[in-house]
């Protein structure tokens, strides 16, 4: 059960607002998606949720816990694009996750642990569609295999939430259709709850359950860093819940 | 007729043209050699060279009267033992504070700056500091290479850990990394490569300062020996130590470059 509750959230650089009054629930196994004109605050949002930027102002909880101020295992990311490791191949990217969380010291992982390390990520390759490629480094892969490993990636340890910042931006339509499908898959695998900020209306209602729209509501022409964006629209949508 | 810029050699011609300087510097070589000679049989500045293969034969295949070594090769061990142990105790220092320095925002701010001014000491000016406080010894010459190579080693491993993008870093933080982690798996395994080609850069800089060293206080050494015979204007000598000096050089860097290229595929430039 993850909930996220977000009360009175304010977040500002330099007497520049970038979020105003932001409040907002978001109950468990739910698949929000995120649009919002450039510079509204999504990926600052985003980044919030992430615990690499911190808010102004207001509470942002995470089952009644406030957020953590760094990234950590509860909530994966998959970024546009260099979040895979160049020097690992596409099966070790898949294990790091394990072998961090199994192995404190060397994270690395011997004999048993390994094998069944091994067996965990080549189901999850599967399932990805990337077992041909369990060998190559990344740099060898397509934009659709990298964002899919990524994402595969960040899946292994069973994060509460996982975010997503604009992750299929650069993918051909024909491509993003395919790991819609397979976002999909995977959310209802898990259970998670996905944050999803993209660019593209029509992927945020054929994805999410809920979404939510970043805009201005005040806007001063004399200087229009006075005041930010917040949610102008929160819209529940039927969304690709698996029944349960 | 096409641009210049739009015409490439073929692989034979290639080979063919990239030996051609080389060629044609030593046929000047022969030339004037001959000339000069010719002018004058005293003459050392330019020796024949079935002088210098002599002169080559007796230093390496021959034992040295006073000693009972064979010149060349006690020189070439010394020089290469000195370079190979400065080089390496400079490539630990590089890594280890280089990916500190990178990774660790504390240490950054600490030692940062600090690493940046002692790069900027001439490392010749300290060389007698070095001869006074640590003797005439091995240790004043590993540590003079050392001063002078270390700190470009750190600050460039620094910027480059420093380059990884960030996404990664916070990717391996949201994959439970710790920062120690973080280090031995993420950051330091994408340095090797890097480590190597810092190092290929330093080489040029480690010869002169090992030479410098051996040239003041010694008694073997490559840069020793050139610097002895100088005395007798032993042209004979000089050149062949040079031309091998150049050749161990440019084979260290080969072998440092087929070591990175076979052990770092990942890395190969797309």
């Amino acid at each position: 059960m993850t909930q996220v509750t977000v009360k009175h959230l304010w977040k500002e650089f330099s007497g520049q607002v970038v979020l105003e009054n932001v409040s907002l629930h978001v109950g468990d196994h739910e698949f929000v998606t995120i649009v919002g004109a450039s510079g509204c605050g999504k990926t600052t949002f985003l980044k919030m949720l992430l615990g690499v930027e911190s808010p102004s102002r207001g509470t942002f909880l995470i089952d009644g816990e406030p957020l953590a101020s760094e990234p950590g295992p509860d909530r994966g990311i998959v970024f546009q694009r260099y979040s895979l490791f160049p020097h690992l191949t596409v099966m070790k990217n898949l294990m790091l996750g394990l072998e961090l969380r199994d192995s404190r010291l060397f994270g690395r992982l011997f004999g048993a642990a390994r094998r069944r390390a091994v067996e965990r990520a080549r189901e999850l390759l599967d399932a990805v569609g990337l077992q041909t490629a369990a060998d190559k480094y990344p740099a060898q892969l397509s934009g659709g295999m990298q964002q899919r490993l990524s994402i595969a990636q960040s899946v292994i340890c069973e994060p509460k939430i996982l975010l997503l910042d604009e992750p299929f931006g650069a993918l051909d339509p024909g491509i993003k259709s395919d790991i819609h499908t397979l976002i999909l898959k995977l959310w209802n695998m898990n259970k998670m709850t996905i944050f999803m900020v993209t660019h593209d209306l029509q992927e945020s209602f054929a994805l999410g359950t809920r979404l939510l729209v970043f805009d201005k509501v005040r806007l001063d022409p004399q200087s229009p860093e006075a005041f930010g964006a917040t949610i102008t629209f929160n819209i529940p949508l039927k969304g690709h819940r698996s029944p349960q | 007729m096409r641009r210049l810029i739009n015409q490439r050699p073929g692989r034979g011609s290639a080979l063919l043209l990239s030996m051609l300087p080389f060629i044609i510097v030593v046929c000047a070589y022969f030339y004037y050699s001959h000339a000069r000679l010719l002018e004058n049989p005293g003459d050392k500045l330019l020796p024949a060279p079935a002088t210098i293969a002599a002169t080559l034969h007796q230093f390496a295949f021959e034992e040295d009267e006073r000693t009972g070594d064979y010149l060349f090769w006690t020189d070439t061990v010394a020089s290469l033992e000195r370079l190979g142990i400065a080089l390496s105790i400079s490539a630990v220092l590089g890594l280890s504070l280089g990916l500190a320095i990178g990774v660790l925002p504390y240490l950054r701010v600490t030692i940062a700056p600090f690493v940046a001014a002692v790069s900027l000491i001439p490392p010749l000016a300290v060389l007698p500091v070095l001869f006074i406080a640590v003797g005439l010894g091995e240790l004043a010459k590993v540590t003079l290479i050392v001063i002078g190579v270390a700190p470009l080693i750190v600050r460039d491993l620094a910027m480059r850990t420093a380059e990884l993008p960030g996404e990664q870093i916070i990717k391996a933080q949201t994959l439970g990394a710790s920062t120690w982690q973080l280090v031995i798996r993420v950051v330091l395994p994408q340095m090797w490569p890097r480590l190597i080609d810092v190092l290929r850069l330093s080489l040029g800089s480690a010869w002169l300062f090992l030479i410098a060293a051996e040239a003041i206080a010694s008694t073997e050494g490559l840069g020793y020996r050139i610097f002895l015979v100088r005395r007798y204007l032993a042209m004979d000598v000089i050149l062949p130590y040079v031309a091998w000096i150049t050749l161990l050089a440019f084979a260290m860097d080969w072998l440092l470059r087929v070591i990175r290229a076979k052990a770092f595929a990942w890395a190969a430039p797309q």
